[in-house]
């Protein structure tokens, strides 16, 4: 299983950043969602699936699952949030006073 | 000593104090001073009895550099030049420069240069050598660009401190190669395991590098050219720096390390070669010159170069030779360019084409030019002391003889070049002379009229004028208090030199003779033969390969910092992407980092692998839609798709938080959604999608690679055991990953709140404070 979500990951990465080369603000900002579900999910499989029960504590139950990278994760999928709302917010500013989201109408002009 | 070198440079500090103090006098009169004390003290050191010097002072022990100041008889000839004409410079500048400049500024660059000079030739410790070596070039640059509102000052300034720093630091590589090689910064201690520096696999690059150094700093071809550029700068500075005292520098370092190198053969080959072409180049180019100090400024290469060469040949009667010649070159090139001064103040012009005729209204100067001239032609009359360098330089040039088949090829070639480079150097004195002071006065094109200078003026060019008399007359005078132990400080033999009137009918007379003969014919007939100048340019190409050269790097520095500073994030994001994947895939293929024999995997249900296909398609139809309410959509059910894959592997805090996150991003994603614009459909060419999918692709195989490799090499075990045992005895809690979060990494998430804080901060700002950028606009 660990392969299969590899791919999965894989994939993930490579549509986010087909997704970040393109050229409007609302692409960019779903490439790196899609980044960083990748990220979450490359974390989750380095610590080995399904071997035991959730990390949570119970009498008599020695087997659990590793309970670090899930601690990681967590602890990403909540800045990856906060990234992406600023983000979002970001782009819809920008695309406001610019009157435009494409990022080669945003280039400055002295960029000799 | 060490006063006497840091005392120019403290007293630099106080000239903006003294010129507003004292406005009225001229603030060249306080700094007087400072020179003539030190040439005092050196000439107490002079004398039949004198030994050399030596003083530690510490600047940075732990690194062995230190103030270490050693006197020998070659730093106090060079100590005596720069003290004594920088005495009279600065008296000479006090009637050339006129109060309304800014006297304060040349004053101050012009004793930070002293300081450097005495660092220079004093110094015995390689670092602190290099680092007054640097001064010196700092303040010359100054000194030329002194009339900085003028477009050629600064050109020459620029010039010449690109070409001496280029030298100056490939002389430092070759410093620490020194002191890598012998484990010691002392030159003295270097000069004592010489024979452990001529063995050293460094030693061809320790030569190399200190001959750039010395090469470059005293206008050796073909670095020549910064020179006579640097004739922008006031006279009183050309006459100090570039006749007397910073372009020997570079003569002064070859001197110093001559006992190392002479033992090579390579050092007599490339010095008396580089120094010869010199000589050649500069005299027949000098002849060439319309401006007075151009003529001198040629002229003070080639003397250079002959003094290189004589070093070069490494006998005893050359490095004599050199020694004297180095002392009469100052006192008459001091003296000619204070000449040029003067008869440019007094008429305004340095074009000799103008000039003419001067001799009856100008008689003191042109007495003065007239010893100057005879003396640097090598005149043979007893009472110039050129005409004695020179013979010896002859005679040295005669006695060359060669043991390989490149110095044998050298013995034949030197002479004829020294007697043809000496031609040219007698033509362009006559030249410079007689086009000056003698034949048809032009009154109308001369933007003044011409009278003779104040005596102040002409103070400081009488006395070398009478020093180059002195020395030629009475040449024992400077030779056993003052030569002879430089030349023995250069050779570490005792001299037993004599300079004599008379040495009989000898070749090197004959020849002195022939070039007089030859070049008084030459001189008369100038006009005749001076087309051949348009056939052959000499330096003139030199400079154009200079400019082509720092043109060329601005354009292609311009050209290739724009082909991947194109201001488009796109780029960047392709660029730094490719640069990632190709230092990554190479490392990993470098140390067969690849493994793909993962072992112990969990075993594959059917709901996974809907999940997981689910996934896939979704994010891959990101990248296809053309409709931003599916793209959003779209994107959730890919971070739907996820929380279910954490319930199925066994997290649920994780499925949680990620539901959560997900839905409320969602919600925010179609909150702005309403304000962007349309997504459009990609008018991108196919090229451009065609590198994107690429990089695209690559870098996702590359991750899937990493993931799989790296999960099937496990080096050790996870810590996690740790945190299971302990959650409940150390932590208190049942919830192992909570337990993490807040308690045994509990830093983590106390920044994590942090990140969350600043970025709804920011959103705020960004919606609530936009007032400002309307006004701006």
């Amino acid at each position: 299983m660990e392969i299969v979500t590899s791919i999965l990951a894989g994939i993930l990465f490579t549509t986010g950043i087909y997704n970040l080369l393109q050229k409007q603000l609302l692409r960019i900002i779903i490439g790196t969602s899609l980044i960083s579900h990748g990220a979450h999910l490359f974390i989750l499989t380095m610590g080995e699936l399904k071997r035991g029960n959730p990390p949570i504590l119970v009498e008599g139950v020695t087997n659990y699952v590793d309970p670090l990278p899930q601690a990681l994760i967590l602890t990403s999928i909540v800045i990856s949030f906060g990234v992406t709302s600023f983000l979002l917010v970001l782009a819809y500013r920008a695309s406001q006073t610019n009157q435009t989201d494409n990022m080669d109408e945003l280039r400055g002009n002295e960029h000799e | 000593m060490l006063t006497a070198v840091f005392l120019p440079l403290i007293f630099a500090l106080l000239i903006p104090l003294l010129s507003k103090w004292k406005d009225k006098i001229h603030t060249g009169w306080f700094v007087l001073i400072v020179p003539f004390t030190v040439f005092v003290y050196l000439v107490t050191k002079t004398g039949k009895d004198f030994a050399p010097i030596r003083e530690t002072y510490q600047w940075i022990p732990s690194l062995n550099i230190n103030f270490d100041f050693y006197l020998d008889g070659l730093g106090l000839l060079f100590g005596l030049l720069i003290s004594g004409i920088g005495t009279l410079v600065v008296l000479y500048s006090i009637f050339y420069l006129h109060k309304s400049e800014q006297l304060a500024h040349f004053y101050v660059y012009l004793l930070m240069f002293m300081t450097a000079m005495f660092g220079v030739v004093f110094s015995d410790n390689v670092y602190v050598l290099y680092t007054f070596w640097e001064l010196t070039s700092l303040s010359s640059f100054l000194l030329i660009g002194f009339w900085n509102h003028r477009k050629g000052s600064r050109y020459g300034a620029l010039k010449s401190m690109l070409i001496t720093v280029f030298g100056g630091l490939s002389l430092l590589g070759g410093l620490i190669l020194l002191h890598l090689v012998t484990g010691t910064t002392s030159i003295q201690a270097m000069i004592e395991q010489k024979e452990v520096i001529i063995q050293s696999p460094y030693f061809g690059w320790i030569l190399a590098f200190v001959f750039l150094g010395a090469f470059t700093k005293s206008a050796q071809f073909p670095f020549h050219i910064w020179l006579p550029d640097a004739m922008e700068a006031p006279t009183p500075v050309s006459a100090y720096l570039h006749s007397a005292t910073m372009v020997k520098a570079g003569i002064f370092l070859i001197a110093r390390f001559l006992p190392i190198f002479v033992l090579s053969e390579w050092f007599m080959i490339v010095t008396s070669t580089v120094g010869i072409v010199t000589l050649c180049i500069g005299s027949y180019m000098a002849v060439r010159q319309t401006d007075l100090k151009g003529i001198l400024a040629y002229s003070t290469i080639s003397q250079l170069g002959m003094i290189m060469a004589m070093l070069g040949y490494g006998t005893s009667t050359a490095i004599f030779a050199a020694v004297f010649h180095i002392l009469n070159h100052a006192t008459f090139k001091g003296s000619l360019f204070m000449v040029a001064g003067i008869v440019d103040h007094e008429t305004g012009t340095r074009d000799i084409r103008k000039l003419g005729g001067l001799m009856t209204l100008m008689p003191i100067t042109a007495t003065l030019a007239l010893f100057g001239t005879f003396s640097m032609a090598g005149v043979p009359l007893p009472f110039l002391n050129g005409f004695y360098s020179k013979e010896m330089f002859f005679q040295a040039s005669l006695d060359l003889s060669g043991t390989s088949s490149i110095t044998e090829v050298l013995a034949i070639v030197i002479p004829i070049l020294a007697v043809v480079g000496s031609i040219f150097t007698f033509v362009y004195s006559m030249y410079l002379f007689f086009g000056t002071f003698r034949g048809e006065y032009k009154e109308q094109e001369l933007p003044k009229k011409p009278h003779e200078a104040p005596i102040g003026m002409l103070i400081s060019p009488i006395i070398l004028i009478t020093g180059v008399v002195v020395i030629g007359l009475y040449a024992q005078l400077v030779n056993e208090p003052l030569l002879a132990h430089t030349y023995e400080a250069i050779t570490g033999e005792i001299s037993n030199k004599t300079i004599s009137y008379w040495h009989g009918f000898i070749p090197a007379f004959q020849l002195s003779l022939l070039v007089v003969g030859v070049g008084t014919v030459l001189a008369m007939t100038r006009k005749r033969w001076s087309s051949i100048y348009n056939v052959l340019p000499g330096s003139l190409s030199l400079n154009r390969v200079y400019d082509w050269l720092v043109d060329r790097t601005e354009k292609y520095s311009m050209k290739i910092t724009n082909t991947y500073m194109t201001g488009s994030l796109k780029t960047y994001a392709q660029l730094l992407l490719s640069a990632i994947f190709i230092i990554s895939a190479a490392i990993l293929f470098l140390t067969n980092g690849i493994n793909l024999e993962a072992t112990d995997l969990a075993p594959i249900t059917i709901a996974e692998l809907l999940i997981v296909g689910m996934m896939a398609f979704a994010a891959i139809a990101t990248v296809f839609t053309n409709s931003r309410i599916a793209a959003i959509l779209i994107l959730g059910v890919v971070g739907y798709g996820l929380s279910i894959l954490f319930v199925l592997y066994r997290a649920p805090d994780l499925a949680l938080t990620q539901l959560i996150v997900e839905t409320v991003t969602v919600a925010l994603f179609l909150l702005a959604f309403m304000h962007l614009p349309e997504l459009r459909k990609r008018t991108e060419p196919l090229r451009t999608r065609a590198l994107n999918a690429t990089i695209a692709i690559s870098f996702g195989a590359l991750m899937t690679i990493v993931a799989i490799s790296s999960f099937a090499s496990k080096w050790f075990e996870p810590i996690s055991q740790y945190f299971l045992e302990t959650s409940k005895s150390l932590g208190g809690g049942k919830n192992v990953v909570n337990v993490i979060l807040v308690d045994m990494r509990g830093l983590d998430t106390l920044f994590e709140i942090a990140v969350l804080a600043l970025a709804a901060l920011g959103i705020y700002g960004m919606i609530k404070l936009r007032g400002n950028s309307k006004e701006a606009k």
